[in-house]
């Protein structure tokens, strides 16, 4: 690296890192991890060599998302990502204990001494645990890190009384009871305040929440305190809990969540300033007060004299130590404590003054218990600025509302509170949309990007589409609940967002879906006539062909004016390779193959002369076929028993599968079989994109079900169901649709999330971009496929119903028919005759196609090169 | 064109091919045609070898129209290619060979090449 060296004068110092070298990080949570990210990526001098010590043995994880680890979500995926090793040494499992102000050095637990020339806090919180009687004792434990995760796990499975009790009805303490009730223990949540979550809502909201929560079987109290803990004789561990009303709750597990206390104690003995409650005092640019060296980020910080335990602000503040360490002023923006979650299923969410402690707010509330909806907005007392807002239940309004807060109102309280009857999760409250909004409002809270960020985007830098918004400037790629806000965005820049499919149709593949079920057309022909224009193109006639695929699935592909429709591949049922040759990939479900039907592929093979290779998707590839040869080849291959794998179409492929409980000795399900099932279930089925799915008979995940359509993995219980990965251009994991489902349940599952694709989705859109493009996302895919929230699941069910009764071989729907045979002819005059324009060489013992060199070619493949 | 009379040489039946789909015949020079017949009852004739990738496969195009024009697109790099002309929408200097088509008794014949594309292979 050659060292840029900075124009005369523009170097000065900043007072404590004028010389500066070496930044020592103390601890690697979610802040220090951000801090040193941001720093890395800002440091392009490479003006500091960073260090980081670490208490945890872990590299740094998302503790936002430690609840999805009881839902079937591995830590590795929770795992931030890693520095680069060559710019950051981390030091894991070696915790500092003393800072050394004056030698400008700290000791760790392993003895080492690291100097610094800067130093950051970034210690975080530990869980306070009030000190009662008993709350020492074994099985008296926290919810923080995911140790705490382990220890919770190992209590759950030794518990004699299926029973646990969380002290704190607060954010941690309902994550912690949704993890306990997940662990399938009957659960209680003791709150001191009269309702839960008693910091982030007011009453009516929590008294929402309370109810909905004790609906999943979570009991709570709340109004109650905590007496202590009832321990055994013998052994000391934990037997139950006492209320102040007297209630005893049995119970040999009990989970602190009653709050956090900042990390301060190497501050406080290194003599630096802390708070009256703790916490490094700093300055706006999250510099300690004491020493102009050291600074704090995250919960151990505190600022205008409080520490603020959410990560949002955490964040803020590592970006603003990492612009101060190069020189720069930025300042911590202050606290913006407005969240939006969900505990146990429930949205909750509060921002701005939600509690109206400014004088003269005045509160409009909307309670529906019966929708189970709460809706309260603050208002300033001339009812014309927002000041802030709760809402339970129906957050969909928060995108929108939070920016909202201290501008005037662009609709009376009470309609920006109403249900959306329109537009579904995310559209805009009372019908105001993103023009109503202040140019500074943060449209991605996620990532701090506000409307006037975006309209530039869209007119500065020529954002045409929300991908384009996304790629440019994050927006959108964090919780996603602010796309519909991009989309909008978008209108109002005058981008027209087209789902016309092309020139001969002005809707959108799933509106033409719509249209041929309510009509009944069964032909391109009249479909254009009637619903478009012209004569179709290469666009629309293989999406028209694949929507009436998928909606009479009796008639074959190849029927009449269809075979004329059909893209590439799909018009001689094998996917033609670059030489105008075809490839031929049978059926083998689930990679399960006898021998005999082995031989057969090999002796086909060797018998046409084609080159042999093994797929991806657990079959085998023939290559190199000429078009006149493929019913020939087919009628062997049916002879033998094998059928289309449809490799050729947008369809479903193949259904990968690892050994199972069959052989391997760690399968705890029979995967081969539910692979062969599902394969053979939907065979043929024809959708929007191709679609692949893979069965894991345990955790280790050998047939990588997650980078598939749909994935299934085994549990001891059942199977978990993933949906919306995939490999290809860009990886996507697959989410977790639903846990521990029965063998008949997963099934249903299935059919209801790939017909909804197939009705819902865009040509040539995958399942991961579907998904990405569902208003509601994966909760609104869960609510309509396994609550039937839209009624519609009668009618997903019948149509797979039909797909399996109507399915018939394709290859074999062409053998037994003159008029498709005619199809698979070289030329209309010489019927038998090999093409003369298509040849082979020899490579490796196998052939491959020769390229003819044509000057045409090559000439177009230096343009596109130039 | 030479004021030669033109050589016209018969393929196959009308009835051979399918309305708006493509259908390859070998000419005796050994090369090849895609022959098209359209709903309306259109014929085209042009060079089979797509000039893209070398393979003879214009035949198994996808027919249909651009603002009307009758067009077919290739099936390896999805180029698109007028019928009447072999003019490639996307690449201007890049043309199929197209023939004159005509029918005698329910026979497809096609004349010699009627455009010549330099860039083309014989």
């Amino acid at each position: 690296m050659t060292r840029i060296r900075p124009p005369e004068g523009s170097s000065a110092p900043h007072p404590g890192t004028a010389d500066a070298r070496r930044l020592v990080v103390v601890g690697h949570g979610m802040v220090g991890h951000r801090l040193v990210e941001a720093l890395d990526s800002r440091d392009t001098q490479r003006r500091w060599e960073i260090t980081v010590l670490a208490e945890e043995h872990r590299p740094a994880y998302d503790r936002v998302a430690l609840s999805s680890c009881f839902e079937g979500v591995d830590e590795s995926a929770l795992r931030l990502p890693e520095h680069d090793p060559g710019r950051v040494g981390l030091r894991l499992g070696d915790p500092v204990t003393a800072l050394d102000r004056a030698a400008r050095t700290v000791h760790t637990a392993s003895g080492a001494r690291v100097p610094y020339d800067a130093l950051v806090l970034a210690t975080g919180s530990r869980p306070f645990v009030p000190p009662l009687p008993g709350a020492e004792a074994p099985g008296c434990l926290v919810y923080r890190t995911l140790d705490d995760i382990e220890d919770i796990r190992a209590a759950a499975a030794g518990s004699a009384t299926g029973r646990a009790v969380v002290v704190g009805g607060g954010l941690l303490g309902l994550e912690a009871a949704n993890a306990l009730r997940l662990l399938g223990l009957t659960t209680h949540v003791v709150e001191l305040a009269p309702h839960l979550m008693a910091v982030q809502l007011d009453e009516g909201g929590g008294a929402l929440l309370g109810r909905m929560v004790g609906e999943l079987g979570v009991t709570v109290h709340t109004g109650t305190g905590t007496r202590g803990v009832a321990t055994h004789a013998r052994t000391g561990a934990a037997t139950g809990v006492e209320l102040t009303d007297g209630t005893f709750l049995e119970s040999d597990l009990v989970v602190f969540a009653a709050g956090v206390r900042p990390r301060d104690e190497l501050a406080r003995d290194a003599g630096l300033q802390v708070g009256e409650r703790g916490g490094v005092v700093v300055d706006g640019a999250c510099r300690s007060v004491t020493d102009p060296r050291v600074w704090a980020v995250g919960e151990v910080a505190c600022v205008e004299g409080r520490t603020l335990g959410l990560v949002a602000p955490g964040y803020a503040m590592a970006e603003t130590v990492a612009d101060r360490l190069l020189g720069g002023e930025a300042a911590f923006p202050g606290a913006d404590t407005a969240t939006r979650l969900k505990l146990l299923g429930v949205g909750v969410a509060s921002f701005g003054d939600a509690h109206a402690t400014t004088p003269g707010a005045l509160e409009v509330v909307l309670n529906d218990p019966v929708a189970a909806t709460y809706g309260k907005l603050v208002v300033s007392d001339d009812a014309r600025t927002l000041l802030g807002g709760i809402l339970v239940g129906d957050t969909s309004g928060y995108p929108l509302l939070r920016p909202l807060v201290g501008s005037l109102l662009p609709a009376d309280p009470s309609v920006l509170l109403a249900p959306q009857s329109e537009g579904g999760a995310g559209a805009p409250p009372g019908g105001v949309g993103v023009a109503g909004l202040p140019d500074s409002a943060q449209i991605c809270s996620c990532h701090a990007v506000t409307k006037d960020e975006l309209t530039e985007a869209v007119t500065e830098q020529g954002c045409a589409d929300v991908p384009a918004l996304k790629s440019c400037t994050k927006a959108g790629t964090g919780c996603g609940s602010c796309l519909p806000a991009l989309k909008q965005i978008l209108e109002a820049a005058g981008v027209e967002q087209s789902t016309a499919l092309c020139e001969h149709f002005d809707h959108s593949r799933a509106e033409l879906f719509e249209i041929v079920a309510a009509t009944g057309i069964t032909t391109f022909s009249r479909l254009v006539a009637e619903h478009g224009r012209g004569r179709g193109c290469d666009v629309c006639k293989p999406a028209v062909a694949a929507i009436l695929a998928s909606r009479d699935s009796g008639t074959h592909i190849l029927d009449g004016e269809r075979g004329g429709l059909q893209d590439t591949n799909d018009r001689h049922l094998a996917n033609m390779q670059r030489n105008g040759t075809y490839s031929v990939v049978p059926r083998v479900p689930g990679g399960e193959i006898t021998p005999a039907r082995l031989i057969v592929l090999g002796e086909v093979a060797r018998d046409f002369g084609l080159y042999t290779k093994i797929t991806g998707g657990q079959r085998i590839d023939l290559l190199g076929a000429r078009l006149e040869e493929l019913p020939a080849i087919w009628r062997r291959l049916t002879d033998a028993g094998f059928e289309s794998g449809h490799a050729y179409g947008k369809a479903v492929r193949t259904v990968k599968s690892c050994v199972g409980s069959a052989w391997c000795r760690y399968g705890v399900q029979d995967s081969v079989g539910l692979a062969v099932e599902l394969e053979l279930r939907y065979r043929g089925l024809r959708a929007p994109h191709k679609l692949k799915a893979g069965v894991s008979g345990c955790a280790r995940e050998c047939a990588e079900a997650r980078s598939k359509d749909f994935g299934i993995i085994a549990t001891e219980q059942g199977w978990n169901l993933y949906v919306g990965g995939n490999g290809g251009f860009t990886p996507r994991h697959a989410e977790l649709l639903a846990t521990d489902l029965d063998h008949d349940t997963l099934v249903r599952t299935i059919d209801r999330f790939l017909m909804l694709y197939i009705r819902t989705a865009d040509r040539l859109q995958r399942t991961a971009a579907w998904l990405e493009s569902l208003e509601g996302g994966l909760d609104h895919l869960r609510a309509v496929v396994l609550d039937d929230s839209l009624g519609i699941c009668a009618d997903l069910d019948a149509a797979m119903a039909r797909h399996v009764a109507d399915y018939r071989d394709e290859w074999r729907g062409v053998l037994e028919d003159p008029a498709k045979l005619a199809r698979f002819t070289s030329f209309v005059n010489a019927p038998g005759t090999p093409d003369p324009a298509i040849s082979f060489a020899v490579e490796r013992d196998q052939p491959v196609p020769v390229d003819l060199g044509l000057p045409a070619a090559r000439a177009a493949a230096e343009v596109s090169t130039r | 064109m030479t004021g030669a009379a033109p050589v016209w040489t018969a393929l196959c039946p009308l009835d051979a091919l399918p309305a708006d789909q493509g259908r390859a015949a070998l000419l005796p020079d050994g090369t090849a045609v895609a022959l098209f017949r359209l709903h309306g009852g259109e014929l085209h004739a042009l060079g089979n070898l797509d000039p893209f990738s070398g393979a003879p496969v214009i035949c198994h195009g996808i027919v249909g129209d651009r603002a009307g024009v009758p067009v077919v697109t290739g099936p390896l790099g999805k180029q698109t290619f007028e019928l009447a002309t072999g003019r490639c929408l996307e690449d201007d200097t890049v043309r199929l060979p197209v023939h004159d088509v005509r029918l005698t008794g329910g026979v497809i014949e096609v004349s010699a090449r009627r455009n010549t594309v330099e860039t083309l292979v014989g």
